[in-house]
């Protein structure tokens, strides 16, 4: 990162004290909480009373029926929103950093969505997704297409939520990558346009050029995957039976059925796998990245 | 045995007061009862108090009637209502502030299991001393009670869990009502026939589901009388009870039968009330709260609903499962206790429920003595009264045992979406049951 | 230029417009008018005009519901969100500048402890007890030091990528005309971080105004109402009444949106600065 071997002098302009503020904050109110959520992890915890009881929780937990469902579900809806939010918004970027018209305009109808908060998002959805007089299926319909109860139907509900995370998520992918292609150098540009049209310009300056925007969206939208609750919860609460439940999902129906040591547990599990999964992700995306 | 007393009793006692509630002339009151809510404020400084209720509209009603009716007899007492959500969510606010000591002075809530969760001894006031308490009906009590301790009183009527249906469907088929289960599908296909939906389901609101399981628990209770204390006791289960599979099956075989109108999966609670007000549904399995909210909603149509008790498997043994009434409660950490239970007084007096019938249609009977229903009460509200004066009712499971499975409606959607068997049903849920059991640490598990 | 090159040069612009117009606007459309309705002709979801729009009706209504306590939820997000917002502009921004410009092992160690802060889930309830403990539970400064504590991790890294694009030659310059290390941070670095700052200001600043789970634990009581919180009024178990719903979902929409219009156009600008680098 940078050079290990620097003046007293100037590593004294950085003083160490300057992480106190923050640190003090953070280790106050996040790493003391969390350390005791750890203990409570380990008990049997009605909020009035904790017995412990050791790694019970954790084994309970792991050995939960619905527990690898909840996972599949959990992969599939990370790898989902985030591949689908690159193959959205690279394209949008590129085309709103053109010499389109009303690019401004664009670009703030498509960010707007980042700003509102889920649980409306989640339930404005829900109602265009109502199977016979929702919006969607309205429009579907009068186009002679099939017209499928997005959120009812067992099989399909985890990806309607997918999508509808993507709606809202697509704006802060865009932006990013929009300023990724800004930070090409126009005479790749002026190569590309020499070379051939639109496409070349996309497919051999673009995409590669713009390589670290897309390891971020990618990052980001794979822990926000990961992580994702809110909107599962509204739209689907997990359902139609057990058919859209994420890991979150199946932690916070624990945590509200006041099984709270094993909410606690269910979440440090959440933690060690999401750090297994994007560690070496970074790692990778590090070394793959791309200095312009 | 024992649980089977207890149960009779409750059931005589419900009786009762369902005759006290269905206008029956009351011969004598308790003595107490009239100084309970009249009587002057402990003093006359000034006292504030802040009552936690959830935000559902007829609860916030209510809690506004009780805070007015107190106010306007004690102006020296101010009581702030505070909202809060309803739901799970509600239930894990409740239980953090208790835990933290930060509860509100007094506050709504649920009685039976979800109040047993609640850690009452250590955190609740006792009001067993309080005279007050002998205005309850007795068949109430031991929702509200943990041993020897009474920790709440009654803020709303009992009510009915069964069937839901639109009189005017059964008029224009000539349906007559079932008592069996032969009867009901019957009923359903021929109503399936004349193009209404037989019965409603509204998975969008995933509680609704539970219904058919959790209202037939007198059928149940009738069938295998020791099940209750069985199950309580980690000895029963519903997987190998098969009476207690039937309500799983019930929901498998409309599905399979098709009785479920078409956007089941998604459709609220709302539009399933719309559906059964319009006609457009027959029979809608549902707790007769409903009512309140049908009764605001369809003013013209309330008169077309009616009430009957889950049907099962013998028409001898029929009868309805009652839910019992929340409660208000006071926490050990109030600030001001005797003005607290002073308000309590109130709630658990007549004129604590005259302030409620002016504010809220009420939606079956209220257990709390000398009370009576207005005269132009809702007769789905008499259906219900009906059955608990025949001596054919009795509460649901969670006011007779801490044990209950949160997952409950998850599994029922499951069951009534065609993704799980009635037996898979009933085996997840005892998994599900045994799962709360041990982490409440409850004995025997 | 003729018709064929007209349609030509914009014929790409009308397509965009459509689908972008059908995909993004139409839900907002869908709002307003169920913001518009009955209870009863909301209740069925349709996308249709209703028979009397009566919008400004129901948001007035939104407005006084529960003795006007809406202005009152406004004001106490308000004060939450710029409070929570301010601090932590501040303290990620220190953080973010002493880890980048040293990229020693200490800074390692933060950037670790940064990472794991994004990933791992809030508790709730042992920080209830810490409130109480430290005699900060139901004050709105305890609300905001937890809203800092939750957002320091994404703020920092925003701030901590920014900072590698700032030249360290101008930290140089500054040294040597004798700058102390915190004039050098508040006169010199902290203004070059500016387009970061607004990308910080903005996302964390959505992030606080629309959490709903901190105000509820933390800060609950009928006068600690936040606008998140509001919109239980009318999502209820059993009755939801959806045009109140979406007017209130409009209501406290509406300082979001006055803040979007004001830095419209550095978001892009400030990300464009800001996220170059993963």
């Amino acid at each position: 990162m940078s050079n290990p071997k620097r003046p007293l002098a100037v590593l004294r302009s950085y003083p160490n004290w300057f992480y106190l503020p923050a640190g003090l904050v953070f280790a106050v109110f996040f790493v003391v909480p969390t350390v005791l959520a750890f203990y409570f992890s380990l008990t049997r915890w009605t909020l009035f009373n904790a017995t412990f009881i050791g790694m019970e929780n954790y084994r309970n937990f792991l050995g939960e029926p619905m527990l690898a469902a909840g996972l599949r579900n959990t992969i599939i809806y990370a790898v989902m929103t985030s591949g689908l939010k690159v193959i959205i918004a690279l394209p949008l970027a590129t085309l709103l950093t053109s010499r389109i018209r009303l690019t401004g305009f664009f670009r703030a109808i498509i960010f707007f969505p980042v700003l509102v908060s889920t649980v409306a998002v989640g339930i404005t959805f829900s109602a265009l997704m109502q199977p016979s007089v929702g919006l969607i299926n309205t429009a579907l319909g009068t186009l002679g297409l099939p017209t499928p109860d997005w959120l009812g139907n067992p099989r399909l509900a985890l990806y309607s939520v997918a999508l509808v995370d993507v709606w809202k998520g697509v704006g802060i992918a865009m932006v990013i990558f929009i300023a990724g292609i800004l930070s090409i150098p126009t005479d790749y540009f002026e190569a590309a346009r020499l070379e051939g049209g639109a496409w070349v310009k996309f497919r051999h300056v673009i995409i590669p050029l713009a390589r670290n925007a897309t390891f971020t969206v990618i990052l980001l939208s794979f822990i926000g995957g990961l992580r994702t609750f809110d909107l599962i919860w509204t739209m689907t609460k997990g359902g139609p039976g057990f058919a859209s439940d994420v890991l979150t999902s199946v932690i916070y129906k624990y945590y509200q059925a006041g099984f709270y040591g094993l909410s606690t547990a269910g979440n440090v599990v959440l933690f060690i796998l999401v750090t297994i999964i994007v560690f070496p992700l970074m790692r990778y995306f590090n070394r793959l990245e791309l200095e312009l | 045995m024992k649980i089977r007393n207890l149960l009779l009793k409750s059931i005589g006692a419900l009786s009762v007061v369902g005759l006290l509630a269905a206008c029956a002339p009351v011969p004598a009151a308790p003595a107490a009862e009239p100084a309970a809510g009249e009587a002057a404020a402990p003093s006359d400084a000034a006292v504030s108090l802040v009552y936690l209720v959830d935000e559902s509209q007829p609860s916030q009603a209510r809690a506004k009637a009780f805070v007015d009716g107190y106010m306007a007899l004690h102006p020296n007492v101010t009581i702030t209502i505070e909202s809060r959500p309803g739901g799970t969510e509600g239930d894990n606010l409740v239980k953090t502030r208790l835990a933290t000591g930060e509860m509100a002075d007094v506050f709504w809530y649920n009685s039976g299991s979800l109040m047993q969760a609640l850690n009452p001894a250590q955190s609740l006031v006792d009001l067993s001393g309080e005279p007050f308490i002998a205005n309850i009906a007795e068949s109430y009590l031991p929702t509200v009670s943990q041993g020897e301790a009474i920790f709440g009183v009654p803020g709303e009527t009992a009510m009915g869990g069964g069937i839901l249906y639109n009189k005017k469907v059964y008029a224009d088929l000539g349906l007559s009502i079932p008592t069996t289960w032969e009867e009901f599908a019957a009923n359903n296909e021929a109503i399936l026939a004349a193009g209404i939906t037989p019965v409603i389901q509204t998975y969008g609101d995933t509680w609704t589901s539970q219904l058919f399981v959790l209202a037939d628990y007198y059928n149940v209770a009738q069938a295998v009388p020791t099940f209750t204390a069985d199950f309580t006791a980690n000895k029963a289960k519903y997987a190998t009870t098969p009476a207690a599979v039937e309500g799983f099956k019930h929901l498998q075989e409309g599905f399979e039968k098709g009785w479920w109108q078409q956007d089941y999966a998604t459709d609220k609670f709302d539009q399933g009330l719309q559906l059964l007000a319009e006609g457009k549904g027959a029979h809608y399995p549902m707790l007769t709260f409903a009512l309140t909210t049908l009764a605001e909603n369809y003013p013209e149509q309330i008169e077309d609903i009616g009430f009957f008790a889950q049907p099962g498997s013998d028409a001898a043994l029929n009868g309805a499962t009652i839910w019992m009434p929340a409660a208000t409660y006071i926490p050990q950490t109030t600030s001001n206790l005797e003005v607290a239970k002073d308000f309590l007084a109130f709630i658990a007096s007549t004129a604590g429920v005259d302030a409620q019938n002016a504010a809220v249609v009420p939606s079956g009977p209220y257990v709390i003595k000398g009370a009576v229903l207005p005269d132009d009460v809702i007769s789905a509200v008499r259906d219900v009264a009906a059955y608990i004066d025949n001596g054919n009712a009795g509460p649901a499971l969670e006011f007779l045992s801490p044990v209950k499975g949160p997952s409950l409606e998850q599994i029922t959607v499951a069951v009534g979406t065609g993704q799980m068997t009635a037996e898979d049903a009933a085996a997840a849920y005892d998994a599900d049951v045994e799962k709360q059991a041990q982490q409440l640490g409850l004995p025997g598990w | 230029m003729s018709f064929w090159k007209f349609i030509k040069r914009i014929w790409l612009d009308v397509v965009a417009l459509v689908v972008i117009g059908i995909v993004f606007v139409v839900p907002f459309i869908f709002i307003v008018l169920t913001a518009g309705k009955t209870q009863k002709e909301a209740s069925t979801f349709a996308f249709s005009m209703p028979a009397n729009f009566l919008l400004w009706q129901n948001m007035r209504e939104v407005m006084a519901f529960g003795n006007n306590r809406m202005w009152l939820a406004l004001w106490n997000s308000m004060l939450l969100t710029v409070g929570s917002v301010t601090l932590l502009v501040f303290l990620a921004a220190l953080v973010a500048y002493v880890m980048q410009r040293r990229g020693d092992r200490m800074a390692a160690f933060v950037s670790a402890v940064m990472l794991a802060g994004l990933i791992i889930p809030p508790a709730v309830v042992p920080t209830i007890f810490l409130l109480q403990e430290i005699g900060l539970y139901k004050t709105l400064i305890g609300l905001i030091l937890i809203e800092v504590a939750l957002q320091l991790s994404f703020a920092t890294l925003i701030f901590r990528t920014f900072m590698a694009s700032i030249p360290k030659e101008i930290d140089e310059a500054a040294i040597i005309d004798g700058a102390s290390p915190t004039q050098l941070f508040f006169r010199v670095i902290l203004p070059l971080l500016r387009p970061a700052m607004i990308t910080v200001i903005v996302v964390s600043a959505v992030a606080v105004y629309n959490d709903f789970v901190g105000p509820l634990y933390f800060l609950p009581g009928a006068e600690n109402v936040t606008a998140q919180l509001t919109l239980y009024s009318f999502i209820s178990q059993f009755n939801t009444r959806f045009n109140l719903l979406f007017a209130n979902v409009i209501v406290i929409t509406i300082p979001p949106l006055i803040m979007f219009m004001f830095f419209q156009r550095q978001i892009v600008a400030g990300m464009t600065t800001g996220a170059i680098k993963g």
